[in-house]
């Protein structure tokens, strides 16, 4: 874990917060609303899904049921567990709890064939909004956006323009949040912002 | 552009994954007491099949795993998608 007073988030230098507009006439004009959410916990679990006592430990350790169908998200309140593979979740929370969440998963998991990662310095969150923001996705990622294959609950890793990243849709509005790593941050920031322009762009909060 | 099903993830674009060559190919065990002429064979000597092809692929961008193809490297077309470990299924083009 990084010292709070020594973090900075891989779009820092963009001064994104002195852009955020309020709920409004530009915000609703936009077709396209972006945010930056820089620091959030990211812990990368392994284990064996088809057994029991690996679900129940993590139950225990998480409160969730890690999402066993491909590409799906299970839990959404205090902690969320997003499906990367068949023996592999990324659970995540809001920044601080990565600590407590690891510890948790170790000390349920001791002595199982399980691995905790804490991962949280490696991904940063752009969230795409918006009533054009399936437009965006398909443009962006080779996946298809489309209500009746993605929807909320769903997530997905892919590449973003070329670059690798994990999206969850987390609702209908609809709005995607993508974690991507730090050093394609800018870049990816950079591209949404060229790509967005024929929907409008407004950054939010 | 190859749409391949991924046997975890369901059809994912050719875009991201990544080939591995042939498939079923097994590590000698007596690795030590062969020839140069046998090791290269190993190496290096491939079927390069005109017609079905059974193929490594990882999921590299997606979930990665490693999986089977049986792909027609005239046609493109995809026969099966099989998991590590599985014996390859017979194809008839």
């Amino acid at each position: 874990m990084v010292e709070a007073y020594l973090r900075r988030g891989p779009l820092a230098h963009r001064s994104l917060p002195s852009r955020i507009e309020a709920d409004g006439p530009r915000k609703s004009a936009a077709g396209l609303w972006l945010a930056w959410r820089p620091h959030r916990a990211q812990v990368n679990l392994r284990g064996d899904a088809s057994d029991a006592a690996f679900i129940g430990a993590v139950r225990q350790a998480i409160g969730i049921d890690l999402p066993l169908k491909a590409n799906t998200t299970s839990g959404g309140g205090d902690v969320k567990a997003l499906w990367l593979g068949p023996d592999e979740w990324l659970v995540v929370a809001r920044d601080g709890r990565e600590g407590d969440l690891a510890a948790a998963l170790r000390q349920a998991l001791a002595g199982m064939h399980a691995a905790v990662t804490d991962n949280s310095e490696a991904r940063t969150v752009i969230a795409i909004a918006g009533p054009r923001a399936r437009e965006l996705m398909a443009k962006a990622t080779p996946l298809d956006p489309h209500p009746r294959v993605f929807g909320p609950g769903a997530c997905a890793q892919t590449v973003f323009a070329k670059a690798a990243a994990i999206i969850d849709q987390i609702d209908d509005a609809p709005t995607f949040e993508l974690y991507v790593l730090n050093s394609f941050a800018d870049y990816l920031w950079a591209w949404l912002e060229r790509a967005g322009e024929e929907y409008a762009i407004a950054v939010v909060e | 552009m190859l749409l391949i099903p991924c046997p975890y993830c369901g059809p994912r674009e050719e875009v991201e994954f990544a080939c591995g060559g042939e498939a079923h190919i097994a590590r000698p065990a007596n690795s030590d007491r062969l020839s140069d002429a046998q090791w290269s064979d190993y190496l290096f000597m491939r079927k390069n099949p005109k017609g079905v092809h059974y193929e490594r692929w990882n999921h590299a961008r997606g979930c990665r795993r490693w999986f089977n193809v049986a792909r027609d490297t005239v046609t493109h077309r995809i026969y099966a998608v099989y998991k590590m470990g599985e014996a390859p299924p017979s194809v008839t083009p």
